[in-house]
C-alpha cells in the first residue's frame, strides 16, 4: 500500500467569489456607479423600499435595480413600471446571489450610465451574508413583527451592514418590540453600522434614508 | 444552507491541487471554517460525497476544524474571544469599550488534504 503524503493547500474557499466581487467594485467604481446590496428576510419590505427609494431619487439619480427571487418575475416587474431599468435573476434553488451571478445581472441590464445601482438580494438572513457581491454598500432591512431578537440570531447579517433600516415602525404600538434593546445588540455587533427607522407604508423616515443614500451617491460620484 | 455552492468550490480546489501533484486518491481534506459560518458539517460531507463521485477525491474524509470568533479592540488592540450566543455582549475586557473589529470567525480555508 503507498503511504499517504501531506499536500498544503492553504486556499480560501471563497477566494473565487471575493475575487469576481473585487472586479464587479472596480468596474462599477470605473463607470461611477454606486452598486448597493440589499438584504433582509422574506417579506420585510425590500420590493416596498426600493419603490420608495425610486421615488425619492429619480429626478435627481439615475437608477438601476437588479432583483433576485427563487423563481418569479413579480418584483422586477413593480420596479420597472416606475420606469427603472430592472432585472429579474431567477437563482433557481439558490438562497444567496454571489458576485457571478450580480456579474450576469449587471450585463443584462446593460445600463452604462447608472449613478445607483441596487441589488434586491434573495430574501434571507443567513447566506447573503457570507457572499460579497461586489457591492460598495450593504444595507438591510429589519421589519417590527420579525421581532428585537434578529441580532442575537444572526450576528454575521447586522455585523456586515453599513445600514439597518427598520421598517413597519407603524407596527410599534401593536407589538412587543423593543427599539432601545435591538439598537443595543446591533450597535455592540457593529458600532458603525447607521440605524434608520422608517415605515414604508406610512412614508416616516423616508426622508432620512433618501437623505443618506443621496449623500453617498454624491460622494460615490465625487469619486 | 449554502453548503452546495461551497462544497463544489472545495472539490474545484482539491481537484486541482491533485493533478498538481500526481495524487492518485485524496483520502482526507482539513478544512478550517469560522464559527459565524452556517455551515453544517454533515451536509457538506453528504454533498461532497455527491458531486465527487468518478473523480480522484471520492470517498474523501472532510475533517472541518471551527475556528473561534475572535475581536480586536481599535481602541487598546486587546484580542478576545466571543462565542456566538453572546456576541451583543462584546465590550473589550481590556478598557471595556465596545469598537471593535472582527479578526477571525469567518474563514472557509482548505489547510491541507492527505493524499495518495
Amino acid at each position: 500500500m503507498e503511504d499517504v503524503r501531506l499536500i498544503e493547500v492553504k486556499e480560501d474557499i471563497m477566494a473565487d467569489n471575493i475575487k469576481v466581487a473585487n472586479g464587479v467594485r472596480k468596474r462599477l467604481r470605473d463607470k461611477k456607479t454606486m452598486l448597493l446590496n440589499l438584504m433582509s428576510s422574506p417579506g420585510s419590505g425590500k420590493t416596498s423600499l426600493i419603490l420608495r427609494t425610486v421615488e425619492g431619487l429619480k429626478d435627481s439619480v439615475r437608477l438601476g435595480v437588479i432583483e433576485a427571487d427563487i423563481d418569479s418575475k413579480v418584483d422586477a416587474e413593480k420596479v420597472a413600471a416606475q420606469g427603472i431599468p430592472a432585472i429579474q435573476l431567477r437563482t433557481g434553488g439558490f438562497c444567496h446571489l454571489d458576485a457571478t451571478m450580480v456579474t450576469q445581472g449587471i450585463d443584462a441590464l446593460a445600463a452604462n450610465d447608472l449613478d445607483l445601482l441596487i441589488i434586491e438580494n434573495v430574501g434571507n438572513l443567513v447566506c447573503p451574508a457570507e457572499f460579497d457581491t461586489g457591492a460598495h454598500k450593504n444595507v438591510m432591512i429589519l421589519s417590527v413583527p420579525e421581532g428585537d431578537d434578529k441580532p442575537l440570531k444572526y450576528p454575521l447579517m447586522f455585523s456586515i451592514c453599513d445600514v439597518l433600516l427598520v421598517n413597519k415602525i407603524d407596527y410599534l404600538s401593536l407589538s412587543d418590540f423593543d427599539m432601545a434593546a435591538m439598537r443595543k445588540r446591533v450597535l455592540s455587533l457593529n458600532p458603525k453600522i447607521k440605524i434608520i427607522e422608517i415605515s414604508c407604508k406610512t412614508g416616516a423616515g423616508i426622508g432620512d434614508w433618501i437623505a443618506w443614500l443621496k449623500k453617498e451617491v454624491d460622494t460615490f460620484r465625487r469619486g | 444552507m449554502h453548503e452546495l455552492p461551497i462544497t463544489e468550490s472545495i472539490l474545484n480546489v482539491v481537484i486541482t491541487y491533485a493533478e498538481k501533484n500526481n495524487v492518485k486518491k485524496v483520502m482526507a481534506i482539513n478544512l478550517r471554517v469560522g464559527r459565524l459560518s452556517d455551515l453544517e458539517d454533515e451536509w457538506i460531507q453528504r454533498y461532497f460525497d455527491y458531486l465527487s463521485k468518478g473523480t480522484v477525491a471520492e470517498g474523501a474524509k472532510l475533517n472541518i476544524e471551527r475556528t473561534p470568533i475572535k475581536l480586536q479592540c481599535n481602541s487598546c488592540a486587546t484580542t478576545y474571544e466571543v462565542e456566538i450566543s453572546n456576541m451583543s455582549e462584546t465590550n473589550c475586557p481590556g478598557c471595556g469599550k465596545n469598537d471593535s473589529k472582527m479578526i477571525s470567525g469567518r474563514e472557509y480555508y482548505i489547510k491541507d488534504m492527505e493524499v495518495q
